[in-house]
Order: structure tokens, then sequence, then C-alpha cells
């Protein structure tokens, strides 16, 4: 039984904390990763890599590593350079002007990042084709590495030559209810901020590398390709586009996949590799990623210089907002690195009432470091926390506590559905009894209380409150506006519910999980609706030749499109039952009700017909209606008509050792509203998982370059992810605000946590120290970094 | 992953690993817990030839009362050190510094032998047991010596081992209700020392020992006399730095290691003297 409260398993199953199906099997080691599959007769592949950030190829020699015991091959870029029906796929040119290099899966005149491809190794044992590696000779013609943004926008040194600078693109958002009302609402302005902040890049670090086989066919040509990947559909469809194969011809299958956070959200080389190079010596061919590989050559995350400049009126009401930004794409674009910032281009007024006077601009570039791409949140954490750091900066200039500002500024409840600025309707919203909520969590009032007699002049232990309201603009996406964005794909997704003859349930969905426990939540979803149990519902993902169509999973999108799609699948299937039942019972469709999986007739209760029942007749097809088909199954594909808009409001407490630097998290409250939750144990899950990963950003994780475009943060004892023992107790709660856009009054969660967590605690640093004149501490905020900004606050050297 | 190939040997006895290593020479490498050598060889960074596994030694793993010290052999398991009774009577800041090694895997598998004979400057048990005067005992071709912890660490990952030595035991004296502090400053309970500090006090004498402030463990003698001559405890802390040589690294500038191993003695001489 998986129930873990008293309740009953068909009644009601929407809202259960139902423990994981998924987990048995991962946490006794039966589910397989791809790298667990046993594949007889692969050959591994291993890549040489580039050591330098910038450098020209000048001489490859295979010689010495193609003698090596167990070598069967070795290719570089130039011998593989008719294996290429195109580049390697960028979806989202987001101007018409884009700059866009060439990029294949082995660099061949010239490598533009530590890490990037030179040659493939193809040998009978890892261990084989990782000795064979240390053999080829490479001969490199260095050059110098671009590692600063505004040295990038600079074009000193040009690093796609053919391109002949280092911008990609400049994209602007700028909505005014009358024209130069931006400019004159600055100038009019009672209180202004400007403020300046660092996205550090970050490594997503799933705990899984990525690993890849791929299975070609004896005969015909067929190709099967296993990747730890969050989107096997859209996967299908690029390589097949990439390597010139019928698209029906590859099949993709993510097995188990351990964590993806947007890393996995791609196509990559070793992908492309390992399925040509199976075509090409006509056996498989496996990859698999070792950690240091998954820092250099794995997309990172954030990335980003950002300026904003709030105006206010004189009771710090918002007046206009201004953002510049300017992005690092890293070397190369890969699939959806260009839309990175746009997906946050819309949340720079956050969940603030901003008047049509809103002046968004990005820039972004190509530097010699890894190329970045979507990280848990993408786009959105950086808004969030420009947003937030931004409010408290405006609040202390106005004079007043930091949640009394954002109270004044709350878009109003009643105001929903709530048409901003920019056209787009936010859903659903109560951001005051969130935030009241997580206040009342902490014990805001009584903190300040504290905060007045415990920093004092000379206090060694300085106490700061952060706060963070958020919104999390999600489930991507109406394909309206992708194509507005100029993304190259839709954002629907498509489910089939299919009553088998015994009357339990198989549901085909086109999302693919990677950890978020989607196999517990659809399963749930069914019972729900059809009145059986969840341990009666089987769902099948993550194989296109069992789910041919769908668009995977990120960016929040897989309850409020994927499980809605699924619930208006089973809406299908109770239609077409009842027709069934109607026929059975001899009475009119619109007589019955549909109730614990039964249809009866009403005001007749004797005169009732199960689901069990009907699923046989739709099967044996003795007696059904005329014209009706037989079997009991219905397919939906779902366009959400809206994202969803999930908020809430995050607060952080700590201790700052001002001799030492050290921060210490006192305390971290919750408060998130994703509408209706179909597993609140599900929910906490994901709100504590996003938490942790934005207080990794606020507090330990960099991925730090030095201005040779080394990577000095290439193991996991470089690169600080933070440990159990490391992070807050981190105290929970919602609000419930359905979302009407969709049946089941859903939103996104998968994201919130990170989202709301790096501003909290941040402005909690802040706040600690304010009394020493700091206003601004650069993320992570380690013992060093904040040891050098209270020094320079107090006129010391930093 | 996968670190380059090497051949495996395991040694039955210590006279079988010292005998093994004067045949291997410097390609060869003792392995005992294993949780320095094995990361740096799947890193590639070390590629020794041939591995001598001492983990079976278990004559090697013991705590005893030898008189006026502790004799721990050198296997003893962090765990059992952190653990240990004895040393929690008689050297308590040894057993509290091993509890602060690593993460409870590594406290598990890594030993203070193994810990001392890497030399690591960043690790914890060599500045304690150089703070506490301990005495190593190796054990060559010819025969047994001791050395003083304060003439073991040479230079950078360098001990005064011979290659075909091994370390056996490490005497800590007795503490002999010496007041001790201990103050290990880092980002992650995992991770080494951005700065370390071992101390104690006792009837006018000190012992501090730094941990990560310059390319061995170092013994911060200036404090310890400082003290002896009157100074406070203020004034004795800012004598810190006084034999160290701190590198800045992506945790710390040079100047902001020196502050905290500043604050850090401080820190850890109030405790000794609490």
């Amino acid at each position: 039984m998986t129930v873990t409260e008293d309740a009953p398993a068909t009644a009601g199953v929407i809202g259960q904390r139902l423990l994981r199906r998924e987990d048995p099997a991962l946490l006794t080691g039966e589910s397989k990763f791809t790298g667990d599959l046993s594949v007889p007769g692969a050959l591994h592949l291993a890549l040489v890599r580039s050591p330098y950030a910038h450098a020209r190829i000048t001489r490859i020699d295979t010689t010495a590593a193609a003698a090596l015991p167990g070598v069967v091959a070795i290719y570089t870029g130039g011998d593989l350079a008719d294996a290429w029906a195109a580049p390697m796929p960028c979806a989202w040119p987001v101007t018409a002007d884009m700059k866009n290099p060439p990029h294949h899966p082995l660099a061949t005149a010239k490598v533009c990042y530590v890490g990037d491809g030179v040659a493939a190794v193809l040998a009978r044992s890892e261990s084989e084709a990782r000795d064979a590696v240390e053999a080829v000779e490479v001969d490199y013609d260095p050059l110098p590495a671009v590692t600063d943004l505004d040295d990038a926008l600079a074009d000193r040194v040009v690093i796609h030559d053919d391109l002949g600078t280092n911008k990609s693109y400049t994209w602007a958002l700028k909505v005014e209810g009358s024209d130069g009302q931006v400019d004159q609402a600055f100038r009019d302005a009672a209180f202004t901020v400007s403020e300046r902040y660092v996205q550090q890049r970050l490594i997503p670090m799933a705990m899984e590398p990525r690993a890849v086989v791929a299975v070609p066919q004896p005969f015909g040509g067929d190709i099967t390709l296993y990747s730890a990947t969050q989107i096997p559909h859209i996967l299908k469809l690029m390589t097949a586009v990439t390597l010139g194969i019928p698209e029906h011809q590859v099949r993709v299958v993510a097995p188990a996949v351990g964590g993806g956070f947007g890393s996995k959200l791609n196509v990559y080389a070793e992908e492309l590799l390992c399925m040509a190079l199976a075509r090409r010596h006509h056996v498989p061919v496996r990859w698999t990623e070792s950690r240091t590989e998954n820092a250099q050559a794995t997309i990172q995350g954030r990335g980003q210089i950002q300026r904003i400049e709030l105006a206010a009126d004189a009771d710090g009401k918002l007046t206009a907002l201004r953002v510049r930004l300017l992005c690092d794409m890293g070397a190369y674009l890969q699939l959806v690195t260009p839309g990175i910032p746009l997906l946050g281009a819309f949340l720079y007024a956050g969940v603030y009432d901003l008047p049509a006077a809103y002046d968004f601009e990005c820039t972004s570039v190509f530097t010699t470091m890894t190329p970045t791409d979507a990280y848990r949140g993408a786009g959105r954490p950086e808004a969030t926390y420009a947003i937030e750091r931004a409010m408290d900066a405006l609040a202390a200039k106005v004079g007043v506590d930091p949640l009394e500002l954002r109270r004044r500024n709350f878009i109003a409840t009643d105001a929903y559905p709530y048409t901003a600025w920019s056209g787009l309707t936010y859903d659903s919203g109560d951001h005051d009894a969130a935030a009241t909520k997580a206040a009342g969590l902490v014990g805001y009032d009584a903190l300040r209380e504290r905060q007045r007699t415990q920093n004092v002049a000379g206090a060694t232990k300085r106490l700061g409150i952060g706060v963070s309201s958020y919104f999390e603009m999600c489930g991507l996406a109406p394909s309206r506006v992708l194509a507005s964005l100029s993304y190259a794909a839709g954002g629907w997704e498509a489910a089939t519910v299919r009553v088998l003859p015994t009357s339990k349930v198989q549901v085909v969905t086109g999302t693919a999980p990677h950890g978020q426990g989607h196999e517990t939540a659809w399963s749930m979803i069914v019972a729900d609706k059809l009145g059986i149990s969840p341990d009666d519902v089987d769902v099948l993902h993550s194989d296109t030749a069992i789910s041919p169509i769908g668009l995977d999973t990120y960016g929040s999108r897989s309850l409020p499109v994927g499980g809605v799609a699924i619930a208006m699948a089973c809406d299908k299937v109770i239609d077409k039952a009842a027709q069934i039942a109607a026929h059975q019972l001899e009475a009119s469709a619109d007589d019955l009700e549909f109730a614990g999986g039964a249809f009866t007739v009403k005001g007749s209760p004797d005169k009732t017909m199960p689901l069990a029942g009907i699923a046989w007749e739709a099967f044996s097809a003795h007696n059904l209606p005329d014209g009706l088909e037989p079997n009991l199954e219905a397919s939906v594909t779902y366009d959400p008509p809206n994202f969803s808009w999930p908020f809430g409001t995050h607060m952080c407490v700590v201790e700052v050792d001002t001799e030492t630097g050290g921060v210490d998290v006192l305390q971290y409250a919750a408060v998130d509203d994703c509408g209706v939750q179909v597993n609140p144990l599900i929910v906490d899950g994901q709100v504590h998982g996003g938490v942790v990963q934005g207080l990794a950003q606020a507090l330990f994780e960099e991925a730090v370059y030095d201005s040779d475009g080394n990577l000095k943060t290439s193991t996991m004892a470089d690169y600080l992810v933070p440990a159990a023992s490391d992070v807050p107790a981190i105290t929970l709660d919602h609000t419930v605000t359905p979302s009407p856009t969709n049946q089941l009054g859903v939103k996104g969660v998968g994201e919130a946590g990170t989202i709301g967590a790096a501003p909290a605690v941040i402005n909690a640093i802040v706040d600690a120290l304010a009394g020493l004149g700091v206003r601004d501490v650069p993320m992570p905020a380690s013992p060093l970094h904040v040891f050098n900004v209270i020094r320079a606050a107090q006129g010391g050297q930093s | 992953m996968i670190p380059a190939a090497f051949d495996y040997v395991r040694a039955g006895s210590a006279e079988e690993a010292i005998s093994l290593l004067g045949e291997h020479g410097d390609d060869a490498k003792l392995l005992a817990g294993g949780h320095s050598l094995l990361p740096l060889m799947k890193l590639r960074l070390a590629q020794p030839s041939v591995l001598i596994d001492i983990g079976r030694l278990s004559d090697l793993s013991y705590i005893r009362d030898a008189g006026d010290h502790i004799a721990i052999g050198a296997l003893t398991r962090h765990r059992d050190v952190e653990t240990s009774d004895v040393l929690a009577e008689h050297a308590p800041l040894l057993a509290h510094a091993a509890s602060h090694v690593g993460d409870p895997q590594v406290r598990h598998r890594g030993t203070i032998g193994g810990s001392i004979a890497h030399a690591d400057p960043a690790s914890d048990l060599p500045a304690t047991t150089l703070a506490l005067g301990a005495t190593y005992v190796a054990q060559g071709s010819n025969g047994t010596r001791e050395i003083a912890a304060a003439d073991f660490y040479e230079s950078f990952l360098t001990s005064a081992l011979a290659d075909d030595e091994l370390l056996t035991e490490i005497r800590v004296p007795k503490m002999q209700g010496a007041g001790w502090g201990f103050q290990k400053f880092n980002r992650r309970a995992q991770d080494w020392a951005i700065v370390g500090v071992a101390a104690w006090r006792r009837d006018g004498q000190a012992g501090v020992g730094l941990v990560n402030m310059g390319s061995t463990p170092i013994l911060a003698t200036s404090v310890a006399a400082a003290l002896a001559g009157g100074a406070s405890i203020d004034d004795a802390a800012e004598q810190a730095v006084a034999e160290a040589d701190p590198q800045a690294d992506l945790n710390a500038s040079v100047e902001y290691r020196t502050h905290l191993a500043k604050v850090l003695t401080r820190r850890a001489l109030e405790a000794a003297s609490g």
C-alpha cells in the first residue's frame, strides 16, 4: 500500500501525500541508468579535449594512440566532416540577425573553450579509450582567452573569425503607455535606485553525469539512442536532422535519469558522435561522462551582468523600470542558449504592480568558456534576484521596512486575473497572504526587535533578515507566445489514456521525468479522474517508440501542460465510457452519474455499471452502440492558453560573523503557492531541492575561470555543491490559489525554490551588514567575499 | 575518472611492505585508507606503477596507554581516534580534531598514519599532532627510528620518511589536563580547512598548530613564546603567522588567510583557557 495518510485510495486521490512509486527501485539500485545498460560488443568512446580556452589546432598525431591495446579507431574533426548533415542545433534564433557560429561535435581549425572536443577515440574498453586519449598528440597555437563580458563586447579578440564580432545579438522589450514614459517616470521619481549585479556561472552537477549508448540495427539503418536526457522527443528530431537520418529511423530512449536541472535539455556532441560512429562501425558505441567532463563539457548556467534601475513615487510605489543585461553565451550557442535571458525578460517587475513603463534590453556575447544554457529557473532566477535585491535597495532609500515596501507594491489579490504592462495575463495570486505567512513562520517582527539590540557597534555576530517574493512564469508554454519569441517549437504536450480489458490503465505521456516523480503524480491524476486506485495505473514515458510525440520536461511544464493533457484524455475516456454504459443500462448518457469508478442512472442506484465492466465491453465489442469504435482509449494534445504563475515569499535569517566573514543561516522559511497540489510530498521535495540550489548559488557555487580561460573548479572538491550538513532546516508552508487556466487548478513548481532562494539569502546578509555600510556582496557570498566587502565598507583594503 | 594502469600487491606484514617498498622504490605507493591517494590517481595526478596495500595489517591498528604518552598504530582509522576513551581522557584535542576530518565515510576509511605520511598542510591531524609535540615511529629496512613531529614535515606533501620506510606509530604525549581549543574554518563540513588551529595550554606552557597556513603544517612557536612571556591572548594571537607562509587560493587571499589565522588562534586559545 502506498498511502501514507488515512484516506481511501480511490476517493480524492489528488492532494494525498503518496510515497513515490519510483523510489524503491531507485533506492535499491534496481533502476537502470544509461551507464548501467549491458550492451554486448559496444565500443567505448572517449574524447580528446582542448586544454586551451582559445587556440588554433596546428597538428594532430594519432599514431602512437592508435597502436595502443584495444584501440579500434581515432577520428579528428576533419575525418568526420561528412558525418554531419547540419551543424549542432540552436532552436532559438532570438533575432533575425543573431550571430550563430557553425558548431560541430569535434572542433576542426580552432578550439574555443577548455573541454572543446578535438578527437574521438573508439576502443574496446573505457579504460583503453581513456589511456589512448592521453597518447593523442595535439599541437596548439594558443590565442588570447576572452573571459570578461565587457572585454568580449569590445571585440579586442574576436573568437569566431567569420562572424567578425563577439556579439551574438541584442534583444529589446520596451513597453510604454505613452512615448517616453520610462524616461519621464525617472525624471519625476521621488526615489530611484540603480544597481549592478553579477550572476556567476554555475555548473548544474546532476547526480548522474551524462551517458550515451547508440545501438544500430543490423539491417535497414534504424538506430536507437539511449541517453541520459530530459528531452527524448526533441533529441530524436534534432539528431535525425543533424545526422541526416530519416526521423522515423531514430528511436530515443531515456532510461532512469538522475537529474538534469536543464543541463540535459540539450543536444550534445557525444550523442551525435556515438550515433555517427555506431553507424560507421555497425556496432553499438557508448560513452559515460566523467565528473570533470561534466564540469567542462556540459552546459553551464547563469552568467549575466545585470543593471536594474527602479523609479518610484514618494510612497515607494514603482513607476518605471529599466534593465540592461550583458549575457555570457560561452563559446557556442547550444540548443536554447540565446533564449535564456528572454525567459526572464518579463519578470523584472516581479510580483509588483507596474505601469506600462518597462525598458528591457539584453546583449549577448561569446566568450572562450563552456557554452551556457538552461539551468533550473533559466532566466527567471536571474530576473527575480535583480528585482528583489533592488527592492531592498529601494526600501533603504525610501526608509521603510523591505516587507512593507513589497506590500505597497504587490499586485492586489482582487486584480486577478491581472493583465500586466506586457500584455501577459497573470492567472491568480495572493502575494500578501504568502508574505504574511512567511513572516509568521520566521517571527519577522520579533526578529526586527532582536536586530536592534544585537547589531550594535562592535558586534561580531550580526543578524540579518532577507525577504524575496517571486513569480515563476512557467508551464512552457502557449505555442503562439513561443512563436512571438522566435522559439522554433511549440509548447503543447500529448497524452494517451488507455483502459485495458481488465480495467487496468496505461498512460502514455510525452513528458520525460528525470527525478520528478511523474509516474506517481500522473497515476494519481488518472486515479482521481477515473475513480480507481493509483496502483492500477501504469505510466509509460521517455521512449519515442512508445510515445511518438511529446515535448519533454523542462520549465516546470510537465504538470500544468502534460498533467492537464492526461486529465483531458481521462475526460474523453469517461465520455466514451458513458456512451457504452448508457447503451448497456438502456439509459440516456445525460442521465448517468460517474462517481467512484462506476456509472449510475440518476435516481436508480441499482442501475449501475463499473468501469471494469465497460472496459471489457469496449474490448470484446460484442454489444457497443452503433458506430462506436471498440476499445476504451483517448488521446489529447494540449496547448495551454497561458503560462502558469506560481508565486510565494521566502525569508532567510542569517547571522554573519564579522571577524571571519562566515554566514550562518539560522532560519529559512518558504511559502510557495503552486495552486492545487497533486501530491504535496512531491511539492515539498521540489521546493526543498530548489531552495538548496538557490542557496547554493548564494553561498557556495561558482564556476571560476582564470584569465587564461582555465576552469579552476572542475572537481567536486573545488566546485562547492553543498551537502546535507551544509544547509539549514527549511520550514515549508503553502497557500493554495488555484490556477483558473486549467481544469486541475495546478501550476508548476519545479523551479520555484531556486527562483526564490538566492535573493532571500543575499538580502539577509546585506541586511545584517547594513549598519557597517555594506550595500552589496557578490555571489557566492563566500567568507572571503563577505570579509572583503566589510573591509571595503570600513575603508580598508578589500 | 579511471586511474592509469597499476599493479597491486597486498602486504602480509610490515616487514613485507618495507621489502616491497625497497624493491619498487618511488614507483610504489602505500595504500592504507586510500582517501588521499585514490582521488589523486583517479584524476591521474598520481600514477604510481605499484600499489602496496597495507590495509590488512591489523596489528598496526591500536590505541594504547604507554605511560607518559598514548601510542596510536598508524592504521588506526579516524573514527577510532575520534571515539577512543583513552584519547578522550589523555589527548582530547586529537580525538576532537579527528571528528572534523572529512565526512563520516572518510573517517571510517582514512587512517591517522596515512594522513600524517601524506603530509598535507591542509589536513587536520598533522598540525594537531605537531601542536601536541608528537613523535612518529618509522620502520625501514635498517630498523626503527623515532622522528619528532617538528622535524617530520619538510615541504609540500613531503616528509622525512625514506622511500623504504613505513610509518608505524604515532606517540602523543598525555595532555595532563591541559585546556585546549580546536578551530576549523571551512565552507562545507566535508572540506579541508581554509585555516585551522589546534591549541593547548597548561601551566604557562602552550602549543599551537596551524592547518593550511603554508607548504607544511605549521608550529606557531611565537604564539607559545609570547604566552610564556606573559602576553595576553589577544597579543599572542597577533603572532600567529610568524612562522607561517600563507598562500592564496580560491577560498582565501593571503591577507584574509592571515587575518583568519589570528582570529582563530585567539578563539582557540580562549577555549583552551576557559
